[in-house]
């Protein structure tokens, strides 16, 4: 058997969502053992949230859960409690890596700070994931995703200028926050092998974005550049097409042509149509930031006449970067994607055999793979409990009982 | 225990242009002894791009530029920010003599790093194959806009080429609009960077355990497409296609930008549970509201958005975005003010996490960087340099790392092997 990059690597999370979970799954899925604690009877809010089959919600076929919880462990267990805490901190002891996204303080007030959990097992990496992170003036305040996009000024890049501005979609910072996350654990790693001991991870979802994402800008405002970041594809001083989206037949297409030669070649293509011999339409750069929607409208009717499929094919054949915007059918019915086997497929009774999203990577020796659905709630209660901690299945039983687990 | 955690390490930098090098950054950042290899027939493009407002450059041949204005190349804040930490050597590796510099240091490298088209390194004997022949364990992370196999390998796309491609623009805009609008920033270049430096990282945790290199191939396209698991099940369950939904939630109710006092001033409001609403409507004065039909549960106010919005629009703005949140919070209720980057530069919150950090540079002086979001409480790494002037490390490396004689240095410098 193919062993796994993470192989042998012991990882309990103890968060819910999307930020801690992805993030553990991002280790999980290349071959890291997770135990994913949840609390009894409720289980992690991502199986609340869908997308469900047929509409029809149920806690063991809601599709963000599902994604975002492959190839764990899954176990029930009240952490509010003293035996709870307990029964975590025996699973802490055993572990190389603790990943949670619980608010600050909250590990605190359960006797499990990183103080505390360092005492129990010093080569323990403790990954806190937060809206804010540990430190400064806002730690305590409450954000959801929107919230870190405002704060992390990521939404001064999404949406029109005119108009109000835009969240990024789909909780994309949580997943920000997830893969810095990862990352910074595989250095704190890293540099267990040298020391021999763990450490404390911050991670805050709000400076992923001032960073990684929008933190340029900064660069780019203390420069002397004062431009708004909406206006313009960043920051302006492009030329048409920096970034336009035409309707065709079919859906729309992405134009984007920084070099001259790849907009000749183009209106080439197009049969170089009378307007082009307008002084107007040949300074690109008032094009681009003066009038584009009357660019865009003498394009149009060209693109219109003609489906995506096809114009993927004849701007690639002449290398111009134009592209289609893909819809998710597009994604999962692509023949590209199909070859490299991006999309990968496994089953469990609640739901069926369903295609789930790939990984950004392909390893030439220890590949990404998905060996296992997600859990369903408790589905290695006595996997751990009884095969790991020693408890017998009459022990099992009270802690059921006493609402435990 | 120093403070930065992985040196020691030594990676070998191809990247140009956005994704490459921010990949590589994030490694130097660590610790890492990154090198970047540029020559004067071959530099980065970020050189010129961007912020330094070269518009006169773009389109030039990278000789003329050499040529004709060599001081320019040196003044681009962004590439500074891009390839900080790194040194930098100029070899022509189209050059059988700069290929073979080029593997010597890799003899003595962890890691190659490049974002070249598919091919580029193989056609000059600098792929995986040729390197393994050499450094068995060398570990090689090739990052590109499709991939490496698969029928549209070659293509080559920009940034917001990739964000189309990867399905990620059909998903952002206002649901009032026909055109989705997608981000105008290069998100995709940000997250192959990311999720490179994160294969790179596992990768290095398998050969310190096992003594075995591999090659990783990254997707561009696939790396974005890799976060849209929620609108991706959709389709897979149910054939459903997602259109953008602006800033609706389809849990919480409110949830958006509300317009304050002031030109261009928005405050975000998240709420999401029952008792997040009742101290809602109380802090702002409208505890009615909890018993207007419309608005007196979750479901009631997801069905009624429009009007609800329409209210809490009237209430924000009469105050500033940092007065509405204040108010907010104090009921525990999430709020937080639409930032753009002036306002991030002087938030009290970044400055003490450190999240802006000024950076000398020899050419063009104090620069402002983003600092580093991997915060690591005991090995934190830092900002050691801003990006490398052109070869301003090739007697480091060529003759102190590689051994090179001073007339042997003297020599591939002036038959432009070194350049």
């Amino acid at each position: 058997m193919v062993k796994q990059a993470l192989a042998g690597l012991k990882v309990v999370e103890f968060g819910s969502f999307i930020s801690a979970p992805y993030c553990t799954k991002l280790m999980a899925d290349m071959g890291a053992e997770v135990i994913k604690v949840e609390q009894p009877g409720k289980g992690d809010e991502s199986r609340d949230y869908g997308p469900f089959p047929d509409d029809i919600p149920h806690p063991e076929r809601s599709g963000l859960y599902l994604y975002l919880n492959t190839n764990k462990l899954g176990i029930t267990l009240k952490v509010e409690t003293a035996t709870g805490v307990a029964i975590l901190k025996e699973l802490l002891k055993e572990a190389d890596v603790f990943v949670e996204n619980n608010p600050p303080g909250f590990m605190q007030r359960l006797g499990m700070d990183y103080v505390k959990l360092k005492e129990l097992n010093p080569r323990l990496i403790v990954t806190s994931i937060t809206p804010y992170g540990q430190t400064g003036p806002y730690k305590d305040y409450k954000a959801y995703a929107i919230n870190c996009c405002a704060f992390g000024g990521v939404s001064q890049s999404i949406g029109h200028h005119w108009r109000e501005p835009l969240t990024a979609p789909i909780s994309q910072g949580h997943y920000q926050a997830a893969v810095s996350g990862a990352g910074a654990t595989m250095v704190a790693l890293l540099a267990r092998d040298s020391t021999g001991r763990g450490q404390h991870i911050d991670i805050s979802e709000a400076d992923v974005w001032a960073t990684y994402h929008v933190g340029f800008g900064i660069t780019i405002y203390a420069f002397g550049v004062r431009e708004h970041l909406r206006k313009g594809y960043i920051g302006g001083g492009w030329t048409y097409p920096a970034r336009r989206v035409i309707p065709c037949k079919d859906g729309y297409m992405v134009l984007c042509a920084p070099q001259l030669k790849q907009w000749l070649k183009f209106l080439e293509l197009m049969g170089t149509p009378e307007w082009t011999q307008n002084p107007r339409y040949r300074d690109r750069h008032a094009m681009e930031d003066d009038y584009p929607e009357e660019v865009d409208s003498l394009l149009t009717p060209w693109f219109l006449e003609r489906t995506k499929k096809e114009l993927f094919e004849l701007f690639e054949k002449n290398a111009i970067p134009f592209a289609p915007l893909y819809n998710m059918a597009d994604e999962v019915n692509d023949e590209h994607l199909r070859e490299r086997k991006f999309f990968a497929t496994v089953g469990r009774d609640e739901v069926g055999r369903l295609k789930y999203p790939g990984a950004a990577y392909k390893f030439s020796r220890t590949p990404w793979s998905l060996k296992h659905p997600a859990p369903t709630l408790g589905e290695h209660n006595e996997e751990i409990y009884c095969g790991r901690l020693g408890y017998s299945s009459e022990d099992l039983v009270h802690l059921r009982r006493a609402g435990v687990i | 225990m120093s403070r930065y955690p992985l040196e020691g390490y030594r990676v070998v930098d191809f990247g140009s242009a956005w994704a490459g090098p921010q990949m590589a950054h994030i490694i130097a950042d660590m610790g890492a002894e990154v090198i970047k290899v540029e020559s004067r027939a071959r530099i980065d493009y970020g050189r010129i791009g961007g912020a330094a407002s070269s518009k006169d450059l773009l389109n030039k041949s990278p000789e003329s530029i050499v040529a004709a204005a060599p001081e320019r190349l040196e003044l681009n804040p962004v590439f500074h920010l891009l390839n900080r930490g790194k040194l930098g050597i100029t070899v022509d590796f189209t050059k059988p003599e700069g290929a073979e510099l080029v593997r010597q240091l890799v003899k003595k490298s962890d890691v190659v790093a490049d974002n070249f088209t598919p091919g580029v390194l193989d056609k000059y004997e600098l792929g995986y194959e040729s390197l393994a022949k050499i450094k068995p364990d060398i570990i090689v992370v090739s990052l590109c806009f499709a991939g490496h196999t698969g029928p549209l390998k070659g293509t080559r796309g920009y940034a917001p080429i990739i964000t189309a491609l990867s399905g990620f623009d059909s998903v952002v805009g206002y649901p009032d609009e026909r055109i989705p609008c997608g981000p105008r920033f290069a998100y995709g270049d940000h997250v192959a960077a990311m999720h490179g430096a994160l294969a790179m990282l596992m990768a290095l945790i398998h050969r310190n355990r096992t003594g075995e290199g591999q090659y990783i191939d990254i997707s561009e396209w696939e790396a974005t497409t890799s976060l849209l698991g929620e609108p991706l099940m959709e389709y897979v369950m149910n054939e459903r296609i997602p259109v953008p939904r602006g800033n609706r939630d389809p849990i919480m109710s409110p949830h958006g930008y509300y317009p304050c006092k002031g030109e261009g001033q928005w405050v975000s409001i998240a709420v999401k549970t029952e008792e997040e609403w009742r101290a809602f409507c109380e802090v702002t004065g409208n505890s009615g509201w909890t018993d207007d039909e419309r608005f007196w549960d979750r479901y009631s106010r997801l069905l009624n958005q429009d009007a609800l919005d329409e209210l809490v629009g009237r209430w924000t703005v009469n105050y500033t975005p940092h007065e509405v949140t204040e108010i907010l919070q104090k009921a525990d209720v999430a709020a937080a003010p639409f930032m753009i980057a002036k306002a991030q530069y002087d938030d009290p919150h970044f400055r003490e996490r450190g999240i802006f950090v000024k950076v000398d540079h020899p050419k063009s002086g104090t620069e402002t960087f983003y600092g580093i979001p991997w915060k690591l409480g005991e090995t934190p790494g830092g900002i050691r340099r801003s990006g490398p002037m052109l070869g301003q490390d090739n007697e480091y490396v060529f003759k102190g790392l590689l051994g090179l004689s001073g007339d042997e240095f003297n020599r591939l410098v002036e038959e432009k092997i070194i350049f």
